[in-house]
This record gives structure tokens, C-alpha cells and sequence, in this order.
């Protein structure tokens, strides 16, 4: 086990370096995966000095139904921004600032929270706060601000801190 | 049928870069400079897949994938020197 | 009415085989290259159009991004109806989509700093945004032109 450990340091990182070399080559032969396994050793071995701490594991199921839901809601919120630009006047948009207060602790899960957020429905997230306790988003348009952070936390946030902690 | 979708789809993105590049010639402040540069980047890879597609080939994938390398990477850099002053500290 | 379901299995089986893959492939073709051309000029239309820094964010990062993955997905579906199939633009999908976000997380950050946008609401529970957060030294030095 603590052999394991030292060959590979982070097997997430070694995982997705063998899947993006098979992209990249464009085939899955025997020569190709031979190359990816020995790249998918040595460079996490080599880049060990920059990640000294393993993220924590997540659990691979929720997150597999998150990118599921997070690529339904760019396709419907696209369509929704795309009607909003096209129609509505500039003056009559009810643009924002929305302060989401985060229940998450995890840097990484804050950040994919930030990244789904910039992604989906007519909000960009801008900053976060000196201690990471809440994130700056600005809404396109938007009713009533109270409402916007509401609907994110019960949709995305929720959903994450069960992936991640 | 797929002939005239490609087309359309060519005329129509590269309208878009050259809406682009008039947010880029006006536009008032510096952020909406990066932002045009961006969007420009992620319209030529638009444009490279879509002639990709014309030419019936594969060659022109690694010229799509380098572009929005270098458009993420340069993006990154135009805002770190706004911010900073410098790229490297 | 079940009775007269069972009879059709057959009729429907047929006009499953009677289906042409390729034209199947072709049509999606078509209906994902539209909707990235679409997307992709619905991107730069609101670029134009938005009147203040923030607002103007919001069309580009995600309507181009979704209007090139469209047209990716339309080049892999070609791709598998005529010749070999090709999977790298996978690679580049997954690429632009996971940049997009840092991109337009930087821009608004020099948006907060650079140009009169909306003045941002204090954190409840912080003192400032992480962005506005100097340390001692950075603020006794003079600040840069």
C-alpha cells in the first residue's frame, strides 16, 4: 500500500493523464497505453515538489450526476441568455451583484462551485471573500438577489458538499 | 445539405469575430479589450473546426487545440499585468 | 388497445431498420452546426450590445463557448458518418469549458478594479473581497501608474 502511494502520489492526476494521452493520439492501441501508464507515473512523480497535499477523495458517483446536471443547465441557460441579449433593452435589464454565503470548506469544491456558477443561468462569479466564507456573483438579470443565492445553494452547493465532504 | 450548413455556420462566426473586433476598437475600458481578445481566440477555433470540417481532414486539430492553449495562457497573462504590473514576481 | 399495440412490433422493427444511420448523422450534424453558429454570433452580438464591463461578461463566456462545443460535437458526429471516428475534440471541449470560467473570473477582477462598475456589496461575514485584500508591505509601497 505504501508503495502504491509512492508510485503513484495523486492516481486522480495519473488517471486523467492516461485518458488525455489517448485523446491526444487519437487511438487506444497497446503501444499507446504502455506510453500513456509510463507518462502517468513520471509525471506526477516529477511534479511531486508542487502538490504536497492529496486532495480528499469524491465520491466518483455524485460527481458523475453533478457534470450531468451541470450540462443540462449550460444548454438551457444558454438558450436563456440568448434570449435575454437578443430581446430585452439595455436599460430594462435588472443587472446585480449577488452574495452567496458558502457552507463549503474545501478549496476545490469552492472552486468547481465558482466554475458551474460562471458557467449556468446569467451569472459570473467574480471574487471571493478575504477568508473564503462568501462568493461575489454578478447576475445578469434578476429579479430579487435574495432568491438567485437561494436557488444556487439548493441546487449546486448542496449537491457538492455531499461529493465532498 | 451539410454543404450549406457549413457555410452558414462559417458566415455566420465570422460575423461574430468581426463584431469582435469592433468591441475591440471601441471598447472603453481594458477589460473589454481582454474579453473581445478572448472571444476572438474562441471564434478562430470555431473557424478551424469548421474548415476542418470543409476540408473533410484531420490536420487541423492540433492547430485548434494549441489556439485555445495559447488563448487561455495569454488571456491569464493580459489580466495578471493589468493587475500586477507584471507577469513574473 | 394493447391488442392492437402487440400487432406492431413488427412494423415498428421495420421502420427502425428502414432508418438511414448516416442520414440520421447527417440531420445532427446539421441541427448542432446551426445551433453553434448560433450561439457563437449570439456571443459577439451581446458583446456589442451589453452597455456596462460586467454585463458584457456575461454573453461571451458562456454563449461562445457553448457555440464552439456544438460545432465540435457536429465535427466528431461527421466524423463517425463518414471515415474514421475521432475523439480529441473531446480534449479541446473539455479544454475550452474548464478555461472559460478562470478566464472570466480574471476579467472581472480587473473589471472590480479598473472601471466604475456597480459598488460591490460588503461580505457579510468577512472583512473585504479577497481581490481588494493588500498586505502591509504592498500598501505602504506607492502605488503603481
Amino acid at each position: 500500500m505504501r508503495i502504491a502511494a509512492k508510485i503513484l502520489p495523486h492516481p486522480f492526476m495519473s488517471l486523467i493523464l492516461v485518458m488525455v494521452w489517448c485523446l491526444l493520439t487519437n487511438a487506444v492501441n497497446l503501444g499507446n497505453l504502455v506510453l500513456a501508464v509510463i507518462l502517468a507515473i513520471a509525471i506526477p512523480l516529477i511534479t511531486a515538489a508542487y502538490w504536497p497535499n492529496r486532495p480528499g477523495t469524491p465520491r466518483l458517483g455524485g460527481l458523475f450526476t453533478y457534470v450531468l446536471i451541470v450540462i443540462w443547465d449550460i444548454a438551457l441557460a444558454n438558450i436563456a441568455v440568448a434570449w435575454i441579449v437578443l430581446t430585452r433593452p439595455n436599460r430594462k435589464m435588472r443587472s446585480r451583484w449577488v452574495v452567496i454565503p458558502l457552507d463549503l470548506r474545501t478549496p476545490e469544491a469552492i472552486a468547481i462551485l465558482a466554475g458551474t456558477i460562471t458557467l449556468t443561468p446569467g451569472t459570473v462569479s467574480a471574487d471571493l471573500s478575504d477568508e473564503g466564507s462568501c462568493l461575489l456573483v454578478h447576475a445578469l438579470d434578476t429579479a430579487d438577489a435574495e432568491d438567485e443565492a437561494r436557488g444556487i445553494k439548493e441546487r449546486y452547493e448542496r449537491r457538492l458538499k455531499e461529493i465532498f465532504e | 445539405m451539410i454543404d450549406i450548413a457549413l457555410k452558414l455556420a462559417f458566415a455566420s462566426v465570422s460575423l461574430a469575430q468581426i463584431l469582435a473586433m469592433v468591441r475591440l476598437i471601441k471598447g472603453p475600458c481594458i477589460g473589454d479589450r481582454i474579453l473581445a481578445l478572448d472571444t476572438m481566440v474562441v471564434n478562430a477555433i470555431a473557424l478551424i473546426v469548421v474548415l476542418g470540417m470543409w476540408g473533410g481532414t484531420q490536420l487541423y486539430f492540433e492547430a485548434a487545440l494549441i489556439f485555445a492553449m495559447l488563448g487561455f495562457v495569454s488571456t491569464v497573462a493580459y489580466c495578471r499585468f493589468v493587475l500586477r504590473g507584471d507577469l513574473i514576481e | 388497445m394493447i391488442d392492437d399495440l402487440i400487432g406492431q412490433e413488427e412494423a415498428f422493427v421495420a421502420w427502425l431498420r428502414s432508418l438511414d444511420a448516416v442520414g440520421i448523422a447527417d440531420a445532427a450534424t446539421v441541427v448542432m452546426l446551426c445551433a453553434g453558429a448560433f450561439f457563437a454570433l449570439v456571443g459577439s452580438v451581446g458583446l456589442l450590445k451589453l452597455d456596462t464591463p460586467m454585463k458584457r461578461l456575461h454573453a461571451p463566456t458562456k454563449a461562445s463557448t457553448l457555440g464552439v462545443g456544438s460545432l465540435l460535437l457536429a465535427s466528431m458526429i461527421h466524423a463517425y458518418a463518414h471515415g474514421e471516428g475521432s475523439v480529441h475534440e473531446v480534449l479541446i471541449m473539455a479544454f475550452l469549458f474548464v478555461t472559460a470560467p478562470i478566464s472570466a473570473n480574471f476579467i472581472s477582477k480587473v473589471n472590480l478594479h479598473r472601471e466604475d462598475v456597480d459598488p460591490t456589496p460588503p461580505p457579510p461575514k468577512d472583512s473585504t473581497w479577497a481581490t481588494f485584500d493588500t498586505s502591509p508591505q504592498d500598501k505602504a509601497a506607492p502605488d503603481r501608474p
